[in-house]
C-alpha cells in the first residue's frame, strides 16, 4: 500500500506555501526598489546637472563622517552599556539596566531641537554662562555642527546596539567564558576574546540598525540645516520638483546601504551558534569593587541624564509653559493616528517576518534565502524615497482600474498604502531580533516537533513562537516605535486629515517654534515607553 | 510483525565521495530491539534518520509495518510517520514543562485522557513528582527519561534513539541503559538504537546491525556477533581479539597454542588468521610454559593479562580475579574455544593492538 509521499527531491525548484508566500512579500519590497533603481537609467535632467555642480560632494562628505562617527559611538557605548548591565554588578545595575533603554523612546530629531534649543546662542544655558561670566568670558562648542549631529544620533541610536548586544551577553551562556578562564584568560582578555567575538553578530546587527536609520534620518539632520542624502532628495523634489534627481539620488544612498549590507553578511557570516541553557546568573557577575562600581555608576548614569532625562525635562518645561494656549482636542486625534498606525504597521510586520524566518527555516534553499535577502532590502529605501517608489505604481494601478473598470479604486493617499511603506521600511528592523532567536534554536527541536506529528504552522505556534517570545517582542516594539518616530513617509503618504504627532512636530519646527513642537514631542515619548516597558517586564520574568 | 523493513537503501550526500549508506537491507520486528552499532562516519546516524523520514534514501524502499514510507527520493513526512524518537541533547522544549513536554504530541484526546496518560508515562519512568519541572530544573538522566516518556506517549509503532546515553557520565549510563531497557520491554516498543558502543548495543539489543563506511556488515544477535564475527572488522570493533597464524593440515588448523576444527572449511594447506579472543585461553602457572607474563591489569572482577608467545607474537586473556601471575613469569596457554573464528590470511592485515 502506498501512503502519500511527498517529493522531495528537488527542493530547490518546488513552490510550496511557505515559497509563495516568501516570493509575495519579496515582491512588494522589490516593486519600489526596482522603480527608484530604474530611474538611474532615466535621462538626466537641468536639476541633477546642478546637484552635481553644487551639493554632491559636501552631501557625500557629511554622510562619510555622520556614519562613521555614529557607528563608532553607537557600539562603543551600546556594547559597554550592555556589558556593564548585564555581566557586571553595580549599585543601581537593575535599574540602568531597563532605564537605559529609555532614550529609545526619543526620536533624534526630538533630541536635536531639544539640543539646539538648549545648547544655542540664545538657549537658557549660554544665557545664563554669559551671565555670570561676561559677554566674551567663555567659549562654548557650536551645536550645529558636525560634531553636534553626530552627538545627537550617537544619543539616540545607541539603544538598538546596547538591546541587541545586552541580549546577546545575557544568553551566550557562561561555559564558553569559563573555558577562557580555565585557559588562562583573565575576565577582561575573557570578555575581548570570547563574550564579545560570540556577541558579534548581535552587535553587529544593532550596529547595522542604527547606521541604516542614520542614512534615512530626516527630521535630526533638516533641524540641524546638515545636508545628507536624505534632505537633498527632499529638497529635490519638494524644492526643485525634480522627482528624477530625487530618485538618482536615491540610488545613490541605496547604493551605500548595499555596500553596509554587504559588509554585514561579511562580518556575520558563517555564525551560527546554537543556545546552552545556560544564561548568566546574579553570582556570576563580576561583582565592581571600590572606584570601580562608581566609575559604572557615573558612565550609566550621565548616559542616562543626558540622553533621557535632560531632554524630557526640557520638553516638560517647555510643555507646561505652552500647554494653557496650545493643548486641545486635536491632539488626542493626533495621538490615536500615530498609536493606530503603529500597532497596525508592527503586528503587520512581524507577521511579514515571521513567515519569511520560518520559511527559511522549513525549506533551507537557495531560492528562500535569496527571497529572504531581498525582502530586508527595504530598509535601503529612505522613507522620502520609498513613498516615491510606492506612490508610482500604485498611481499607475488607480488609472488602469478607472480605464478599465470604470470605476477608480483608489489606492494612492490611503492609510493602507502608507502601512505598505512601512512594512517595507521596516521589515529589516524586525527580521533581525527574530532571526537571531530563531538562530539559537536547534535543529533537533524541530525534528522531535515533528516526530510527535506537529508541522508548519502548527509548529510555529506551539514550538517556536514561545520560543522566540523575546525576539518576537523586540521585533514588535522596534516596529512600533520606529513608526511612531517616522517622518518622511508619513509627511508625504499621509490621507488628508490624518496628521499624526511627528506631523505636528515637524511642522512646528521647521518653523522653530521649539515650545509648541514639545507638545506633540512629549506624547510621542510617553507612547514610546510603553512598548519599553513591556520589554523590561518581559525581562524581569525571565526566560 | 514486521515493524520496519529495508530494503537494498542507499544514500549519498552531494560533496561526499563516499556514500552515507550504502545497500542495506534489514528487518525489525515487532517488541524487538535493534542496535545501530559502528565508528563515527558509519552511516548508523543516517540510517536512523531515514527510518525517521528526515533524509530520503537515493535508492531503496523502507516500510514502516508493511506500507512503503520511503523510496527514491520519495519521502512520507516525519510528522505523518508515528515514529518517536530521543534526541543525543534530547531536545526537550524548554518552554514546556516535563508534563507538558509529555502531552505534546498526543492527539485527539480529552483533557482527562491526555492527562491520565501523561501519567501513566511519568509514573513508568518514576518521575511522577516532577511533572511541574521544566527541562532546565531537571538532571541530565530525568531529562533522558522525559524525552524517552515524551517519545512514547503517542504509542509510536517504533521509537528510535539517537546515542542516547553519549551525554551522561559513565555510571548513569550504566543505570539509565538498564531503566531504559526496563521501560521498553515494559511497554513492549520496538526500538532502534544507534550506538557506537558495544558493550551497551550487547546489554541492550535483541539483535546488533554492525556497519562500516555505510556497509552492513554483519546482522545477528550480540552473541552471534561477538562469538562469530563475519569479518575481522567485526571482531575487531566488538571487543579485543587477536589473531594468530595457523595452517590447515590434516582438516586442522594448527597454530603454535594448540590444534583448532577447521569450521569454516579451508582448503588443505591454506594459511588462516584465527582469531582469539581474551576469555578463550586460561592460563596455568608452569615454569617451562611457551608464554611470558608481560603485563597484569587489574580490573576488579578479572585480571586482564598481555602474554608474549614464544613466537613473539602477543596475546591476551582475561583470568579471574584472584589468579595472580607475577610479570615475567612463565604459564601454558589452554585455549576453550566454543566457536573458532578464523579467516584467510589475506583478508586481516595484520591484527590492530
Amino acid at each position: 500500500m502506498h501512503l502519500f509521499l511527498t517529493n522531495k527531491t528537488s527542493p530547490r525548484l518546488s513552490i510550496d506555501r511557505w515559497g509563495l508566500a516568501a516570493f509575495l512579500i519579496a515582491a512588494v519590497v522589490i516593486v519600489p526598489l526596482g522603480v527608484v533603481l530604474s530611474s538611474v537609467f532615466s535621462a538626466h535632467d537641468d536639476v541633477w546637472a546642478h546637484l552635481i555642480e553644487t551639493t554632491l560632494a559636501g552631501i557625500l562628505i557629511n554622510t562619510f563622517w555622520l556614519t562613521l562617527g555614529v557607528a563608532i559611538g553607537t557600539s562603543v557605548l551600546g556594547v559597554s552599556l550592555a556589558w556593564l548591565t548585564a555581566a557586571t554588578d553595580f549599585p543601581g545595575r537593575r535599574f540602568f539596566d531597563w532605564a537605559l533603554m529609555l532614550p529609545m523612546a526619543i526620536p533624534s530629531y526630538v533630541t536635536a531641537f531639544v539640543a539646539i534649543g538648549l545648547l544655542d546662542f540664545s538657549g537658557p544655558l549660554q544665557t545664563v554662562l554669559r551671565l555670570w561670566l561676561g559677554k566674551d568670558g567663555f567659549w562654548f562648542p557650536e551645536i550645529r555642527s558636525r560634531g553636534g549631529v553626530i552627538l545627537v544620533m550617537t544619543l539616540t541610536l545607541y539603544p538598538y546596539v546596547y538591546l541587541l548586544a545586552r541580549n546577546a551577553f545575557l544568553t551566550q551562556g557562561r561555559r564558553a567564558l569559563e573555558a577562557a578562564q580555565s585557559l588562562g584568560a583573565s575576565r577582561l582578555s575573557g570578555f575581548f576574546r570570547v563574550a564579545l567575538p560570540m556577541a558579534r553578530p548581535w552587535i553587529v546587527g544593532g550596529v547595522m540598525l542604527a547606521l541604516m536609520e542614520t542614512l534615512s534620518d530626516f527630521g535630526a539632520v533638516s533641524i540641524f540645516n546638515y545636508d545628507t542624502f536624505a534632505t537633498a532628495i527632499y529638497q529635490a523634489w519638494f524644492g526643485f520638483f525634480s522627482v528624477s534627481a530625487a530618485s538618482q539620488l536615491a540610488s545613490f544612498l541605496v547604493l551605500l546601504v548595499f555596500i553596509l549590507l554587504l559588509l554585514e553578511q561579511k562580518l556575520t557570516a558563517r555564525t551560527r551558534y546554537t543556545s546552552t541553557s545556560l544564561t548568566t546568573r546574579q553570582g556570576d557577575r563580576i561583582q565592581l569593587k571600590g572606584m570601580t562600581r562608581w566609575f559604572a555608576v557615573m558612565i550609566a548614569f550621565s548616559v542616562f541624564l543626558i540622553a533621557f532625562i535632560v531632554p524630557v525635562t526640557q520638553l516638560l518645561i517647555w510643555s507646561v509653559s505652552i500647554a494653557g494656549e496650545d493643548f486641545d482636542a486635536r491632539y488626542f486625534v493626533y495621538l490615536g493616528h500615530s498609536l493606530s498606525l503603529g500597532g497596525g504597521a508592527a503586528l503587520m510586520t512581524v507577521a511579514a517576518v515571521l513567515i519569511l524566518v520560518y520559511s527559511q527555516r522549513l525549506r533551507p534553499t537557495v531560492m528562500i534565502r535569496v527571497l529572504v535577502r531581498i525582502s530586508t532590502l527595504g530598509y535601503a529605501l529612505p522613507g522620502s524615497v520609498l513613498a516615491v517608489g510606492i506612490f508610482i505604481p500604485f498611481a499607475w494601478l488607480d488609472h488602469q482600474t478607472m480605464t478599465y473598470l470604470d470605476r477608480p479604486f483608489i489606492l494612492k493617499g490611503t492609510v493602507a498604502a502608507m502601512l505598505l511603506a512601512y512594512l517595507v521600511r521596516f521589515l529589516a528592523v524586525a527580521y533581525h531580533p527574530v532571526q537571531s532567536v530563531i538562530k539559537r534554536i536547534s535543529q533537533h527541536i524541530d525534528e522531535s516537533a515533528q516526530n510527535l506529528g506537529c508541522s508548519g504552522i502548527e509548529m510555529l505556534r506551539r514550538v517556536h513562537l514561545p520560543m522566540m517570545r523575546s525576539g518576537v517582542l523586540t521585533a514588535l516594539v522596534l516596529v512600533f516605535v520606529d513608526v511612531m518616530k517616522e517622518m518622511p513617509i508619513t509627511l508625504m503618504m499621509r490621507p488628508f486629515g490624518w496628521d499624526t504627532l511627528a506631523i505636528r512636530i515637524y511642522e512646528m519646527t521647521s518653523e522653530g517654534e521649539w515650545e509648541r513642537a514639545a507638545l506633540p514631542a512629549i506624547a510621542i515619548v510617553l507612547a514610546g515607553l510603553i512598548p519599553v516597558f513591556l520589554l523590561a517586564r518581559d525581562r524581569e520574568r525571565g526566560f | 510483525m514486521t515493524i520496519i523493513e529495508l530494503i537494498k537503501v542507499s544514500k549519498n550526500y552531494p560533496n561526499s565521495k563516499l556514500p552515507a549508506i550504502c545497500d542495506v537491507s534489514l528487518k525489525v520486528e515487532e517488541g524487538e530491539v535493534l542496535a545501530l552499532l559502528g565508528p563515527s562516519g558509519s552511516g548508523k546516524t543516517t540510517l536512523l534518520r531515514l527510518i525517521a523520514g528526515f533524509e530520503t534514501p537515493d535508492e531503496g524502499v523502507v516500510l514502516l509495518k508493511g506500507n512503503i514510507v520511503s523510496e527514491q527520493g520519495l519521502a512520507l513526512p516525519p510528522e505523518k510517520r508515528g515514529v518517536g524518537m530521543v534526541f543525543q541533547d534530547y531536545a526537550l522544549f524548554p518552554h514546556l514543562n516535563a508534563a507538558e513536554n509529555i502531552a505534546f504530541g498526543l492527539r485527539r484526546m480529552s483533557r482527562s485522557e491526555k492527562n491520565e496518560k501523561v501519567c501513566t508515562i511519568l509514573e513508568m519512568v518514576g518521575l511522577s513528582d516532577f511533572s511541574k519541572r521544566y527541562p532546565h530544573e531537571l538532571s541530565g538522566g530525568q531529562q533522558q527519561r522525559i524525552a524517552l516518556a515524551r517519545a512514547l506517549a503517542p504509542d509510536p509503532a517504533l521509537v528510535l534513539l539517537d546515542e542516547p546515553f553519549s551525554s551522561l557520565d559513565p555510571d548513569m549510563c550504566v543505570r539509565m541503559r538498564e531503566d531504559v531497557s526496563e521501560i521498553l520491554q515494559k511497554t513492549g516498543s520496538t526500538a532502534v538504537l544507534v550506538t557506537h558502543d558495544h558493550e551497551e548495543a550487547f546489554s541492550m539489543a535483541d539483535k546488533v546491525a554492525l556497519l562500516n563506511e555505510g556497509r552492513l556488515e554483519q546482522l545477528d544477535t550480540p552473541e552471534g556477533i561477538y562469538h562469530t564475527p563475519l569479518s575481522p572488522f567485526v571482531a575487531d570493533f566488538v571487543g579485543k581479539a587477536d589473531f594468530i597464524t595457523g595452517v590447515v593440515e590434516g582438516g586442522k588448523i594448527v597454530t603454535e597454542i594448540g590444534c583448532l576444527q577447521n569450521t569454516s572449511h579451508f582448503i588443505e594447506g591454506a594459511e588462516v588468521m584465527v582469531m582469539i579472543r581474551p576469555d578463550d585461553i586460561d592460563l596455568r602457572p608452569n615454569a617451562k610454559g611457551d608464554a611470558t607474563v608481560l603485563e597484569r591489569q587489574f580490573r576488579g572482577s578479572e585480571n586482564y593479562y598481555r602474554l608474549r608467545l614464544s613466537s613473539g607474537q602477543i596475546i591476551h586473556s582475561g583470568q579471574h580475579s584472584v589468579s595472580v601471575y607475577p610479570v615475567g613469569s612463565q604459564v601454558d596457554l589452554q585455549l576453550q574455544i566454543t566457536h573458532v573464528v578464523a579467516f584467510e590470511k589475506t583478508k586481516v592485515n595484520g591484527p590492530r593492538s
